[in-house]
């Protein structure tokens, strides 16, 4: 007769699942009070949401560093932590941008704030656990709910976008697992750092290094579709145009956060052992991500296509710091996405309020260039901010973007991939084209007359996100120490 | 005042921001106000600055991001103090120069604002970064200006002039962060301090590298002759004002960027490579010269001269020795003002008449005798006549690399010649001969608000041509410090040869 097998409380260590579970709590909070009472006013729920987020927050904030609980499957180290933060950092400033003067219908549903929750839990999941079945778990958490919220916005374009996305992520999500089995397959375990101990007895067998690469090619692909690398990116530029601005901005920054952390672990693992066919893997793809995407970025005729590529080309930008294996470069990586959140959310929040219930200027695109002309005339305090969160986009300093940039390209001239550095430089001179292009358009040219425009969408929650992200892309030169101090604290205390 | 520094550079900033509330009608006092405080403030700087010192002075230091060794440093010696002083003057005059019928005054004077704050900031930076920041910022403003208050095509030239520039300046930052990883695998600190960097003695190799990599950064600013292409746009397209302020001060900083960074951190290096160097900067003399004597444009004339111009100081800094950097210098500050004149002047003209075409013109002269003149004396000065500014520049410059190599220097000499033919046809064509053109016979001469811009100007050329001691001499002192300091750090036999200090200071050792 089997024994029961007995497992104490404290060996368990829930609080480290305290974060996710204040966060699903929350969720089944907000489903049951809409089952109490109907009809409450969106405004709730985006109040609430913020709360169970700052809670979530703080039950982070207070996790000690380097633990493990639940079975060792959840990994609490500094680099979980400070990806949940900047999780939910990101999540708090998305939620109020549903309080829009339009009105937009899926934000009245309170299902969507309670699948916005879930889908938090999904991401903050898969970066607080080197276990890849845990990690998948939260990918299709996260992920299953984010179709279902971009299909929510309602308009043909978003079922497109839900659906091409659906795809696209099963099918990286194929490759995810093909990949986690040929993990398993050649070291019977699921988790990374039982994997790298096995990897580091068979490194010197004969013939290993097909199936080893293989297996980080196929984990590569998963990544590259979520990261949304060249080739991988063709869903990007439809789901984001798809999707409401809010909604695209949100993509840009939290799944790829979180699909970075996940690279960092399983790649970061190959590059440890010195498997240098992975690493060359890593820059090609960062390279031709970061130059393929500036190009086609030139070319748009939309806003927000264009900053779809670019968020292409910036992921792809510090995609190529993955490569170089030191504390410096995996530091660059958060403090590059903690500035990007804030001026990329900026930058689609803008959108957001210039939004109309049907495009007013184009057939197709809601947010082409030709609707900002002359918006220094119509708009000029709207127009300096979008110009500020362009010129953060391009890298010119004082902005926020700038100091990230340059962490990063320093730490690649560190690692001794100058050429790289080069690479990096001349992207953002191209770069700074497309942006510029918007610039010339509210700046430099006189305004579409007849069709009065701007700020249909306003309301005093959109312009307060809007304020804090132009605050902090303006004035982050002063926080970047403490930041900077904090982050290469958090990254090397979790052994990167 | 021990932070005029800071004063100088977050005055124009707070006025730029203030100025927004200032109502539409008193905008250009207001502008002017702010500028002429500016302008005393550096006057004082010069006047509270020890002439006999040529290291830095008025030094800031406050650490901004420790951790990676990015400090707020401010700094003052001989070789920027003047070029501040200039800085502040051409915007002062800019300002005061703005046609009456400009539109969106407001907007313009607060562009010129932060643009003063750039400008400024870039020269008295002694943080890499810090300077890197006002250096880039520089460019946001001067986008704007040309684009919005440019010409015909004014898109084009202005997205040109800022990619250009941006491609630039990214490759020089790889460079930086490279000595700065340099830096700190030997001192095991992060350091963008200059004068930390200038302690650093690097291998020939790697400063053969890094040279280029700031070469690409500043030869685009001043510009050098593949990468000019930008220039005649720019000042093709750009208002009067934004294209004084590009010919005085923009232009300077690359070559500023010359003399204080590739100088002094790559002594070896740029010794190395003067002869490239100087070819490219005979290039530019000479065919830019009979570039600019094809021009059918005055604008375009005086575009191209600027780049002829460039050239002799380009000569001037890779003398390597006192006579050719501090005349180099001088020649920046007379350039600067010499040809900022020249720009208002023939604004003056466009003002009237809306063309800038030679062919519309002739026999002003006779309609406009003040004009005549005061565009006369410049035009002298700029060719290099004796007791005016421009020639104790050039020739100075000159005579520093004539040490190096009489043969180059003679090719160099032809900027003097040149000069004179496509000024001197330029004036020929534009002041004398009949009046042919019906339009031009009722021009009105110079109004009060224009002489207020230009006698100044005239009587500070005509000053430092006749006794250019009060402005050489604190110049000097720097640069032989720094020539000393680039002669201790080099390396190379050849260096050591090519790199000629002062006997004084020879003999002093």
């Amino acid at each position: 007769m089997l024994q029961p097998i007995h497992v104490s409380m404290a060996s368990l260590n829930l609080i480290t699942l305290s974060p996710m579970l204040v966060i699903i709590g929350g969720a089944l909070l907000i489903l049951i009070i809409d089952l109490i009472k109907k009809d409450l006013h969106k405004s709730l729920y985006v109040m609430l949401s913020i709360l169970i987020l700052f809670v979530d927050f703080g039950a982070t904030l207070s996790l000690g560093i380097n633990e493990r609980g639940f079975f060792d499957v959840m990994l609490i180290d500094g680099v979980s932590v400070v990806s949940q933060l900047l999780i939910l950092i990101a999540s708090m400033l998305f939620v109020p941008l549903a309080l829009t003067s339009k009105r937009f219908h899926e934000f009245s549903y309170p299902e969507f704030f309670a699948l916005f929750l879930f889908m938090v839990a999904g991401f903050q999941f898969m970066v607080a656990s080197d276990n890849l079945i845990l990690i998948f778990i939260g990918l299709e958490t996260a992920s299953l709910a984010l179709y279902t919220l971009i299909a929510m916005h309602n308009t043909p374009g978003s079922h497109e976008a839900a659906i091409k996305y659906f795809t696209m992520g099963a099918l990286a999500a194929g490759f995810f697992v093909m990949g986690a089995a040929v993990l398993y397959g050649l070291t019977g375990a699921v988790e990374l750092y039982d994997i790298a101990k096995v990897f580091q007895v068979r490194m010197a067998e004969p013939g290993i290094s097909i199936p080893l690469i293989g297996g980080a090619l196929l984990l590569m692909v998963a990544i590259g579709f979520k990261v949304s690398l060249m080739p991988f990116h063709l869903w990007t530029p439809d789901v984001y145009e798809g999707s409401s601005a809010p909604m695209a901005g949100y993509m840009s920054i939290v799944p790829k956060v979180a699909m970075m952390v996940v690279a960092m672990r399983i790649l970061g693992l190959y590059v440890d052992m010195g498997v240098e066919a992975v690493r060359w893997m890593i820059i090609i793809l960062a390279v031709v991500t970061m130059t393929l995407s500036n190009m086609m970025a030139l070319v748009q005729e939309d806003v927000k296509r264009m900053l779809a590529y670019s968020s292409i080309s910036h992921a792809g930008f510090v995609m190529a710091a993955l490569a170089l294996d030191t504390t410096k470069a995996y530091t660059s990586i958060f403090l590059y996405y903690g500035l990007f959140l804030f001026t990329n959310l900026g930058a689609f929040t803008m959108l957001w309020i210039s939004r109309r219930k049907h495009p007013s200027h184009h057939d197709r695109y809601h947010h082409p260039y030709i609707k900002f002309s002359g918006l220094i005339h119509t708009a000029p305090m709207a127009a300096v901010i979008m110009a500020v969160f362009m010129l953060s986009l391009t890298g010119v300093p004082p902005f926020s973007l700038f100091w990230g940039k340059l962490y990063v390209i320093s730490a690649t001239v560190d690692a001794g991939y100058i050429w790289l550095a080069v690479v990096m430089g001349l992207n953002s001179a191209i770069a700074a084209y497309y942006y510029l292009k918007l610039i010339v358009y509210m700046f430099l040219k006189p305004p579409v007359q007849g069709v009065e425009l701007i700020g249909a969408n306003k309301s005093k929650p959109l312009v307060v996100i809007v304020g804090i992200a132009a605050l902090f892309t303006t004035l982050s030169v002063f926080i970047i120490q403490p930041l900077l101090s904090y982050l290469t604290y958090m990254v090397s205390v979790s052994g990167y | 005042m021990e932070n005029i520094l800071s004063v100088l550079i977050f005055f124009p900033l707070v006025a730029a921001m203030l100025g927004f509330v200032v109502k539409k009608d008193s905008i250009r006092v207001y502008g002017i106000t702010v500028a002429a405080i500016e302008f005393l403030l550096t006057l004082w700087l010069w006047f509270s600055f020890d002439t006999a010192n040529g290291g830095f002075q008025f030094i800031e230091f406050v650490p901004l991001i420790s951790d990676f060794g990015i400090n707020y440093y401010l700094g003052v010696d001989g070789i920027s103090l003047f070029i501040i002083v200039m800085a502040a003057l051409m915007t002062l005059l800019g300002i005061v120069a703005l046609g009456e019928n400009i539109k969106d005054l407001k907007n313009m004077i607060i562009t010129l604002l932060f643009l003063e704050v750039a400008m400024i900031g870039v020269f008295v930076s002694l943080d890499a970064i810090i300077f890197y920041l006002f250096w880039e910022f520089s460019l946001v403003p001067m986008l704007y200006i040309i684009g919005a208050w440019g010409g015909e095509k004014r898109l084009y030239a202005a997205i040109k002039f800022f990619i250009y520039t941006f491609a630039g300046s990214l490759i020089m930052l790889v460079g930086m962060l490279y000595i700065a990883y340099v830096y700190q695998s030997v001192a095991g600190v992060w350091s963008f301090s200059l004068t930390d960097w200038y302690a650093l003695v690097l291998p020939i190799s790697v400063q053969k590298w890094l040279f280029w990599a700031f070469f690409l950064g500043f030869a685009i600013k001043v510009p050098m002759f593949p990468f000019h292409t930008w220039l005649p746009y720019a000042h093709g397209q750009a208002p009067t004002v934004g294209s004084v302020i590009l010919a005085a001060v923009l232009l300077k900083m690359g070559t500023y960027g010359f003399v204080r960074f590739s100088l002094p951190l790559f002594p070896d290096a740029s010794v190395a490579y003067i002869l490239p160097v100087a070819v490219i900067a005979i290039i530019m003399i000479i065919y830019t010269a009979m570039v600019a004597y094809a021009q059918k444009d005055m604008k375009q004339v005086i575009a191209y001269s600027s780049i002829s111009h460039m050239g002799v100081i380009m000569l001037g800094v890779f003398a390597m020795n006192p006579e050719g950097i501090t005349g180099s210098v001088f020649f920046m500050l007379s350039h600067g003002l010499v040809s900022g004149a020249l720009f208002l002047l023939v604004g003056v003209i466009y003002d009237r008449r809306h063309t800038k075409m030679m062919s519309e013109f002739g026999g002003l002269a006779s309609v406009m005798p003040k004009y005549a003149v005061i565009f006369g004396i410049i035009l002298m000065a700029s060719v290099g006549l004796p007791l005016t500014m421009g020639f104790v520049g050039e020739y100075l410059s000159l005579a520093g690399f004539f040490k190096v190599s009489p043969v180059l220097t003679l090719l160099g000499g032809f900027s003097i010649i040149l000069g004179a033919v496509y000024m001197l046809s330029l004036y020929k064509k534009s002041f004398f001969g009949p009046v042919t053109k019906e339009e031009n016979k009722k021009l009105h001469d110079l109004t009060g608000r224009e002489l207020a811009a230009l006698v100044p100007l005239v009587a500070i050329v005509i000053w430092l041509g006749i006794y250019p001691k009060p402005v050489l001499v604190p110049i000097d002192n720097s640069v032989k410090a720094l020539v000393a300091f680039m002669d201790q750090k080099a390396q190379t036999p050849e260096a050591k040869r090519i790199i000629h200090v002062s006997r004084s200071t020879k003999e002093a050792k």
